[in-house]
């Protein structure tokens, strides 16, 4: 099957721009860009996609043993910019896929021109002196809180997100697909996010990186975005006044702001 | 007072002391407003009473992430409020609040976002319903679902352990002699077919081959295919002549608490100095076919009558001196009957396929099971069983 259509690839801008590729974390799917690839559809060629399991791509796609590690994840990943033919990428991820991106980044350099990692954390589970923010427990109870949303999910088919009558601009292309995922994909997808540890990757990255990191992220808090900015040589950090974990829908036009200098700039600008 | 007017007193009292601020503190469930952060501006006292926290300790404090679950922060975070900000509204998220002792309470939220004229996010608000018993009862259901999948998957493993106890995956090797077999279950295979074959030994240079279709599926035909087949084993060890293990297993069949009925097929296989001495015998089943140089494959075995119907049934039987070359082909009715749309397979289909495959077992079994399934688009109804023995050529 084609890459395009196993992860709902969505292209948009110039056929003759350079390769822009976003990629949405754990929890939702590609409209998470909604508010940011736009504006960068004038120069770039957008490219976005669904991880394996999440919002339009096909299950079928997914295996259990590919799909064990987040390597798996970096593969589909190449295997998009093989298909396309995609060169000079800069790639945007968010969340897990920033560490994803690396792994992908690590494996054929070549491709990649610019990292973008917005809420990056290459290891979620203290570890010594290194601070992660979770206990392994923590997670353990998130997979508990995604059993007990998906229950209510797939048993009842009723719709637990609505869409908002007065803003229909929002409803039409947004599915009720989005934040859903396959309940057993969710958990595994949920083991590999949290309990990887990708900190050894880091350091095997060459392509200039800009970490966007937001002020009280829970899940990615600011010391481990400088662990982030540290390990990746050359990289650097720009602190957002956003709060939370997903900067690209709160406050879209500080991280389109923040990224736009980093990827319009000429190369490790 | 009448009753009327004590009722219309009843109302206003209620109306009044259910004012506003009222309806708002002491609502059967938690209200909260919190900044578009998360930073909470103002809750009801059924939330503080459920938190264990007096409002100064909340208000302007704390965010509404700070009171669930590590687990549940995370989920906070990745799904409802990136769902909340693309929808404006969510519902029935479950999560846990974690009160002042440390108690969790699992609630289910539903939430708004507010934005003013401009677009701009403004406050959200939050109703917080207590789900204690509710979350007991899909944790049973979840138990219970998986309870059941792992139920279904014993009984499906049970299905597969006794399909591969029932039918000899692979028959014997026999010195001088050519033996294949197949056997593919009807749909998914995960019932227990009728369908059985067997080879085995009774003496030196003495062999036995039956194939049998017991009526129907599941575990009660189950029981039956095992009770013929461990029969035959039995009968065949003490009658040499098919005949009478025929009329053993009608026996055996009636006197057993079944209404279920079976065919039978059954050769005796005996080498002497000239080679291969084979008697036939069937009850109710397709007859054997000698396939035998580039003749016509010829019918051989009589047509006895079905076994576990009558009470003095007679069966013939043929006997046949096997020619280096020569090949029986056994079958189940699930080859001849095999259906497409209203299409029946049929005896010519299976002729013209033996008609190319007359070289060895292994290719003859192989064609005609590849043939049936083709005719069928892959999807069998019945289970199909072959067996095919051969004289090799020197």
């Amino acid at each position: 099957m084609d890459a395009a259509v196993k992860f709902n690839v969505t292209v948009s801008g110039p056929a003759d721009g350079q390769p822009m590729v976003f990629a949405h974390g754990f929890g939702c799917d590609q409209h998470m860009w909604r508010h940011v690839a736009p504006a960068f559809a004038d120069d770039f060629r957008v490219v976005l996609f669904d991880l394996v399991g999440a919002g339009g791509s096909d299950l079928s796609a997914y295996d259990p043993v590919r799909h064990a590690t987040l390597q798996g994840y970096a593969d589909d990943v190449l295997e998009i910019l093989h298909e396309l033919d995609l060169r000079d990428v800069v790639f945007v991820g968010h969340s897990v896929s920033a560490m994803i991106g690396a792994l992908a980044e690590v494996a054929e350099p070549d491709r990649f021109a610019k990292l973008v990692m917005v809420g990056p954390s290459p290891r979620y589970i203290d570890d010594t002196s290194y601070v992660g923010g979770f206990a392994e427990e923590d997670i353990l109870d998130l997979l508990d809180s995604l059993e007990s949303n998906y229950l209510g999910w797939s048993a009842a088919m009723a719709p637990a997100i609505m869409s908002n009558p007065d803003r229909p601009e929002l409803g039409e292309e947004l599915t009720e697909s989005f934040c859903r995922m396959d309940p057993a994909v969710a958990r595994q997808f949920a083991r590999v996010t949290f309990l990887t540890d990708a900190r050894p990757e880091l350091a095997r990255v060459t392509t200039p990186t800009l970490v966007l990191q937001c002020t009280d992220d829970l899940i990615a808090p600011v010391a481990v975005g400088a662990y982030v900015r540290d390990a990746i040589p050359g990289s650097r950090m720009t602190t957002l006044e956003a709060t939370g974990h997903c900067p690209h829908l709160s406050a879209p036009d500080e991280t389109i702001a923040a990224m736009a200098a980093f990827v319009r700039g000429g190369p490790g600008e | 007072m009448t009753h009327e007017s004590l009722a219309r007193e009843a109302f206003l009292e209620a109306l009044v002391y259910d004012d506003p601020v009222q309806l708002y503190e002491r609502a059967p469930c938690g209200f909260l407003s919190t900044t578009p952060d998360g930073v909470i501006v103002k809750c009801n006292a059924t939330f503080r009473t459920w938190i264990g926290l007096e409002a100064g300790d909340i208000v302007g404090r704390i965010s509404f992430v700070d009171l669930l679950t590590p687990g549940g922060r995370i989920y906070h975070e990745t799904h409802y409020a990136p769902a909340l900000k693309i929808h404006d509204s969510v519902r029935e998220i479950a999560l846990d609040l974690v009160r002042s002792d440390g108690r969790r309470l699992p609630v289910l939220v539903n939430a708004t976002l507010d934005r003013d004229a401009e677009g701009r996010a403004r406050v959200i608000r939050l109703a917080v319903f207590d789900a204690t018993e509710r979350r007991r009862y899909e944790r049973e259901l979840l138990r219970a679902k998986e309870a059941a999948e792992s139920a279904e998957e014993r009984a499906r493993s049970l299905a597969r352990t006794l399909q591969r106890t029932l039918i000899s995956p692979t028959p014997p090797t026999i010195p001088l002699l050519d033996v294949a077999a197949a056997y593919r279950p009807a749909g998914d295979g995960m019932e227990v077919g009728g369908d059985f074959y067997d080879v085995f030994p009774v003496g030196n240079g003495d062999w036995v081959a039956v194939i049998g279709d017991v009526c129907g599926k599941g575990v009660d035909a189950a029981v039956v295919t095992a009770l013929m087949r461990h029969t035959v084993r039995a009968l065949a060890v003490s009658h040499d002549d098919p005949s009478r293990v025929l009329e053993g297993l009608n026996e055996v069949l009636l006197l057993h608490e079944t209404d279920r009925f079976c065919t039978v097929a059954l050769i005796r296989l005996r080498r002497d100095d000239d080679g291969w001495y084979a008697v036939l015998g069937t009850g109710g089943h397709p007859s054997p076919l000698l396939v035998r140089g580039s003749d016509a494959p010829e019918p051989c075995g009589g047509d006895g009558p079905l076994i576990g119907v009558f009470e003095h049934p007679s069966f013939v039987e043929t006997s046949v001196r096997l020619l280096p070359g020569d090949l029986l082909l056994l079958y189940t009715d699930g080859v001849t009957e095999g259906r497409r749309d209203s299409d029946l397979y049929g005896d010519d289909r299976l002729l013209a396929v033996i008609d190319g495959h007359r070289d060895s077992a292994a290719d003859l079994v192989e064609a005609v099971v590849a043939d049936v399934l083709d005719f069928q688009r892959q999807e069998a109804r019945d289970d199909i069983a072959v067996l095919a023995i051969g004289v090799p050529l020197p």
